[in-house]
């Protein structure tokens, strides 16, 4: 599975062929330039030997040489950069599309049952952390593993045992690292966990500072979260001195790489074996050496999140999307309000069954109410009613045409839906309101914006029409949201309707304003309401109680209540005292 | 961020010793070039083998120092930065709780989280960096060029020369860099925004089969990005080829110069060698603060907004007031042509509004959502001062209480259920911090939340987690009532605390408080009817303004609003039926 994840990673960034190969080209360039310059600068250093011994003529040709050296190695640095970055910033857009691509294909069974923080941290958070994994250690690793195999050859070639004491002793800094970091890694969760509790206590307490308020409650809070910063201040010096040891330690090894390879190249320039100038560019080597060695080790902890985040994206990317719509699929046109459930089985999970043998038969212009206590499957008949879900057995047709026989588009497009979770994107109220009907023009816009009774606050916000709100409504009140999702439900003028706990939060009187228009509006079309309150479905043409996925009572408010079962026993209870 | 820094008085110390050792470290390291070039100016030219091992085993000495300089270094300056953290923290949290209610409204619940966490962390680190490493790289490059200065001052002069043209050239670089990282992370913040709207709005958005729409918005912000982030990427590309150009034409210049006074016996060649091993630690040490700019530039941001928020002086406060005696008569609450309006606003929330509540008594409030319901109870415990008018409570002005005095006599259910991390029993602790379990089973039982606490094999000490998640909506709302009603308060609020209920329990719920509350005086804020029918003075707000006061009956013959409000959701034969 890891091994397919980075599989089809790669194939995200091989996509830019061009690129990656241009840069490993000039990668190579780049390393085989910046290892030459130091050469030519120890050649250079051999010919200033002392007082009245200053080859100058030679000097010129090597200064010039290494004047083309530090351009070939600037301009091919620069370039493979470029390369890299296209690479790089391309393929994790892709990568982006892709899994959004999939997200807006996947059932919705996939999205109602894995929490929305999660499928949301895949879509952003992850593949956040694979492009910076990708981009910072991708360009680190080429060129870090091209430096330290060509800093290799270059030192074998100048002299092989001092090159030997370097490739020997370099590594021990890889070591140190990985050893410091093994070694902290409990601190560091430590320090996580304690941050974590001091995190979610910051957010309970000030996120509710009004409650807090409410009940006198500061000073108790204030002792509480003195302990928990007190702990925090304890994990966090010892997670940060210990993690902090890293850079001194290779530094030091540095430094011993450095006197090695001062004393033993001096001893070899003594016995002749060895120039000084070789020594100056051996040193450089040796400052230069550890580097991409350090630089690797916090790549690799980089790339092993990226890996481990890809996991996660290409998971959901590869997760089986929404059955396509059947080939010979029926495009429903001009619905005529007329919808039959027969004998509709369905359950969420196998072993919970839920609506079972569901019967209804619902005739054009009717407006049908369903009441039942939480959990009792008013919701679940409105998701197979839409098709965001399908029927396990039985069907249901809409004007005579079982639904699973059309396309999804079509049979969505037959109703218009609102929602007691109101949903508003980022945009002008008339972006929000036309987002049923893109091309709707203002007057049509305005229109509905009066027919859903909220005309009259939109004119007093800021910009009017032209307002801005935020995707969670900012100051919007929940009623003035809801009235404003009801207008773009108004405006598109569905041949059915579904109320699913549409005016909740909207106050009665407004609401029976708003009711009446939707009468007038829904005239010879037909509508399902789900409400909690009761004065909102008590002038339904039939009202239906659902309890535990069954329908167990169906008929007016006057027959149910001369009836005095379930239903009158829920009215009446509203005037107990 | 320097305002901040006095967060680190309590660590002088700590702050004073981590850049030391910082400062030791530099000095031993930028004694490692003119040590080498001892070796090879004395030790080879005499081939002298001891007097290069004596010096071999100063460079081995030196690291070894230095090793400890930069561990002594690190350690305090962990010590100040997590104490600057700490403290401030602390204080800012202290501050917070100081906050009033429109402070906060203004400010937002969110931004002050995240101002506790993620922005005090980022200053942490900021003052981190600071003490470690910040302090090093400007140590190095005096240092190096101090040394240079005692080779030789002539070739000084091309350090002189190209430090400040490299210094320029990161400063510029990053300078250009930062608001085009700025604007990435715009757009990097469009793309989330979609992503988010995607996922919870994914049924509106099937449902109006606008997907291929929102494919197509998507595809534009990662277009947008990728184009930004390459423009950006194009430029501090440029950075690191160009310092390296101009550091090795520095090198060439050390060289060729270098030569010159070789040749006239002025310096020697192991001296070259160190100059030019200078001019790279000043390249590395440069580098380095481009790189620290960039994350301070973050820090520097978070210190800004962590400062923004403890300017805030509170604007409501209790300073100076002693706990105040009850004044006779029966009046618990009394509003004297009470008016308020939020500072920014033209129109006032509340007009005039006069009515008292004697004790014991029941105070219904209804209205249509925004008329003010909720505002006019929040006056009561002085979550907000008036705009004009006065409320009095046992005859004292709210002004006059001490916090603790005035919201200790008051039990509040918010409108939003809002419960804590921690047992149930710790939850139902909150305004009597020692009510004893009889009490807690008592408030259960009034606010019908007995039932399923008993049904938890924990019973009281089940475990809530962070907002009461683990509870049903109706259930939460049930406990903050119990919550509200342990230790007996003079005056109950409920702010349409029954809102998530169903109907029978609700009925249940108010059977219950109306047998356990004698003595206590209720406010009750709805939207329903059936809640507030029954109560002895009904309070009938429209657009900020009391247009009816009286009992069910007195406003059902002579207040229109109210009565439109009962028609809307009862029948005229119900309405008028006898509670």
């Amino acid at each position: 599975m890891a091994d397919n994840s980075l599989k089809q990673l790669l194939k995200y960034l091989f996509a830019y062929k061009a690129q990656l190969l241009a840069a490993l080209v000039l990668a190579v360039v780049n390393v085989a330039a910046t290892l030459y310059a130091p050469i030519i600068t120890g050649d250079a250093v051999d010919l200033i030997v002392g007082k009245g011994n200053v080859d100058f003529e030679g000097l010129k040709p090597l200064l010039s040489a290494f004047a083309v050296t530090i351009a070939v190695a600037c301009l091919s640095q620069y370039f493979m950069n470029l390369c890299l970055n296209k690479a790089t910033y391309f393929a994790v857009r892709d990568l982006r599309n892709d899994a959004f691509d999939k997200f807006s294909r996947l059932p919705l069974k996939y999205i109602d049952s894995n929490p929305k923080g999660e499928i949301i941290s895949r879509l952003i958070s992850d593949i956040e952390q694979i492009s910076d994994g990708l981009i910072l250690g991708f360009a680190q690793l080429f060129t870090g593993v091209i430096t330290i195999i060509g800093t290799f050859f270059f030192m074998l070639s100048i002299n092989v045992r001092i090159a030997l004491v370097v490739v020997v002793l370099t590594p021990l800094s890889l070591f140190a690292a990985r050893f410091i970091a093994k070694n902290t890694f409990n601190f560091f969760k430590e320090q996580t966990t304690v941050r974590g509790e001091l995190t979610s206590f910051v957010e309970e307490t000030t996120g509710n500072q009004k409650t807090l308020k409410a009940f006198s409650h500061e000073a108790r809070s204030q002792e509480d979260f003195e302990k928990l910063n007190q702990q925090f201040k304890s994990v966090s010096v010892r997670a940060i001195f210990f993690s902090s040891l890293t850079n001194p330690t290779t530094r030091f090894i540095n430094g011993l790489v450095y006197a090695a390879v001062g004393i033993i190249g001096a001893f070899s320039i003594i016995s002749g074996s060895f120039s000084v100038g070789a020594l100056s560019c051996f040193l450089t080597y040796a400052n230069q050496y550890t580097k991409p060695f350090n630089e690797i080790s916090s790549v690799v902890t980089e790339l092993q999140g990226a890996f481990a985040c890809a996991k996660r994206v290409m998971e959901l990317i590869n997760e089986p999307q929404e059955a396509e719509d059947k080939a010979n699929a029926v495009v429903l046109e001009n619905p005529d309000g007329t919808m039959k459930a027969e004998s509709v089985y369905f359950s969420y999970r196998e072993d919970v069954p839920l609506i079972e043998s569901f019967n209804l038969d619902v005739k054009t212009g009717q407006r049908i109410a369903i009441v039942g206590p939480t959990g009792c499957g008013k919701t679940t008949f409105i998701n197979l009613l839409m098709r965001f879900y399908d029927v396990d057995g039985g069907s249901i047709t809409l004007s005579g045409v079982n639904i699973k026989d059309c396309t999804r588009d079509s049979v969505r497009a037959a109703y218009g839906m609102v929602l007691q979770d109101t949903w508003l994107m980022q945009g002008t109220v008339r972006e929000n309101i036309s987002y049923s009907k893109p091309d709707a023009d203002i007057s049509e816009v305005e229109a509905a914006a009066k027919a859903a009774h909220c005309d009259g606050f939109i004119r007093r916000l800021e910009n009017g029409y032209d307002t801005v709100i935020s995707s969670d409504g900012g100051t919007l009140s929940a009623g003035q949201k809801q009235l404003l999702c009801i207008a773009r439900v108004m405006l598109s003028l569905p041949q059915m309707l579904i109320l699913d706990e549409a005016t909740s939060s909207i106050d009665t009187r407004t609401e029976i304003l708003v009711q009446q228009t939707f009468a007038e509006m829904m005239e010879g079309r037909t509508s399902f309401i789900i409400a909690h309150r009761l004065s909102t479905v008590r002038n339904a043409d039939c009202i239906i109680v659902m309890d535990a996925g069954h329908i167990i009572e169906q008929g007016t408010h006057e027959q149910l209540m001369s009836k005095n079962g379930f239903y009158a026993k829920l009215y009446n209870s509203q005037f107990e005292s | 961020m320097l305002r901040l820094f006095r967060y680190l008085k309590n660590y002088k110390r700590e702050s004073i010793l981590g850049p030391l050792g910082k400062l030791l470290e530099a000095i031993f390291e930028l004694i490692i070039p003119l040590v080498m070039a001892k070796i090879i100016d004395v030790g080879i030219s005499n081939a002298d083998k001891p007097y290069i091992y004596k010096m071999g085993a100063l460079l081995v000495g030196l690291g070894v120092l230095g090793l400890f300089a930069s561990l002594f270094a690190q350690y305090f300056a962990a010590k100040a930065a997590v104490g600057f953290g700490t403290e401030l923290r602390s204080d800012l949290y202290k501050h917070i709780n100081t906050l009033s209610h429109s402070q906060i409204d203004r400010i937002g619940s969110s931004t002050l989280v995240t101002r506790m966490t993620v922005d005090i962390n980022t200053a942490q680190t900021g003052v981190n960096m600071i003490l470690r490493l910040f302090m090093r790289s400007p140590f190095i490059v005096i240092g190096a060029l101090i040394m240079a200065l005692t080779i030789s001052v002539k070739l000084t002069l091309i350090f002189a020369i190209f430090t400040p043209i490299i210094s320029a050239v990161i400063y510029f670089v990053t300078k250009k860099t930062v608001p085009m990282y700025r604007s990435i992370q715009k757009k990097l913040d469009r793309t989330t925004l979609i992503t988010s709207e995607n996922v919870s709005g994914v049924r509106v958005i099937r449902a109006f089969s606008r997907q291929e729409n929102e494919r197509e918005r998507f595809k534009q912000s990662t277009d947008e990005l990728s184009v930004t982030q390459t423009t950006a990427g194009r430029f501090s590309a440029i950075m690191s080829p160009l310092t390296y150009v101009l550091v090795n034409v520095a090198v060439i210049l050390i060289i060729w110069y270098g030569g010159i006074s070789v040749d006239t016996g002025e310096i020697t060649q192991g001296e070259v060698i160190a100059l030019v091993n200078y001019m790279s630690q000043i390249l590395l040490s440069l580098i380095r603060v481009a790189e620290f700019i960039m994350l301070l530039t973050k820090s520097q941001a978070s210190s800004v907004r962590i400062l923004e928020i403890l300017d805030k002086a509170p604007d409501l406060s209790d300073e100076g007031n002693t706990p105040v005696k009850d004044k006779p008569g029966g009046c618990a609450v009394k509003f004297n042509n009470v008016s308020f309006s939020y500072v920014s606003s033209e129109r006032s929330t509340l007009e005039n509004i006069s009515f008292e509540a004697k004790r014991g008594e029941t105070v219904g409030i209804i209205g249509s959502t925004g008329c003010g319901k909720s505002m006019l109870v929040n006056l009561i415990p002085r979550f907000y001062d008036v705009t004009d008018g006065q409320v009095l409570v046992d005859g004292n002005d709210v002004r006059d209480y001490p916090f603790e005095q005035l919201r200790g006599k008051i039990g509040i259910v918010p409108q939003k259920a809002v419960l804590f991390k921690g047992t149930i029993r710790e939850n139902m602790q909150w305004r009597k911090a020692d009510a004893d379990d009889e009490e807690i089973t008592n408030a259960l039982e009034i606010s019908q939340a007995l039932d399923f606490v008993r049904l938890k094999p924990e019973g009281l000490d089940f475990e809530l987690s962070q907002g009461g998640t683990n509870l049903s909506g109706g259930q939460r709302q049930r406990l903050t009532i119990a919550r509200a009603l342990v230790g007996n308060p003079e005056i109950l609020i409920l702010d349409d605390s029954a809102s998530a209920l169903d109907l029978a329990t609700d009925a249940r719920l108010r059977k219950a408080l109306a047998q356990n509350t004698h003595g206590m005086t209720v406010f009750i804020v709805s939207q329903r009817v059936s809640a507030i029918r029954n109560a002895d003075r009904i309070l009938v707000l429209d657009d900020g303004k009391a247009v009816g006061i009286g009992t069910h009956d007195e406003l059902m013959k002579n207040c229109s609003v109210y009565r439109e409000i009962c028609l809307s959701q009862l029948t005229l034969e119900e309405a008028q039926r006898n509670g």
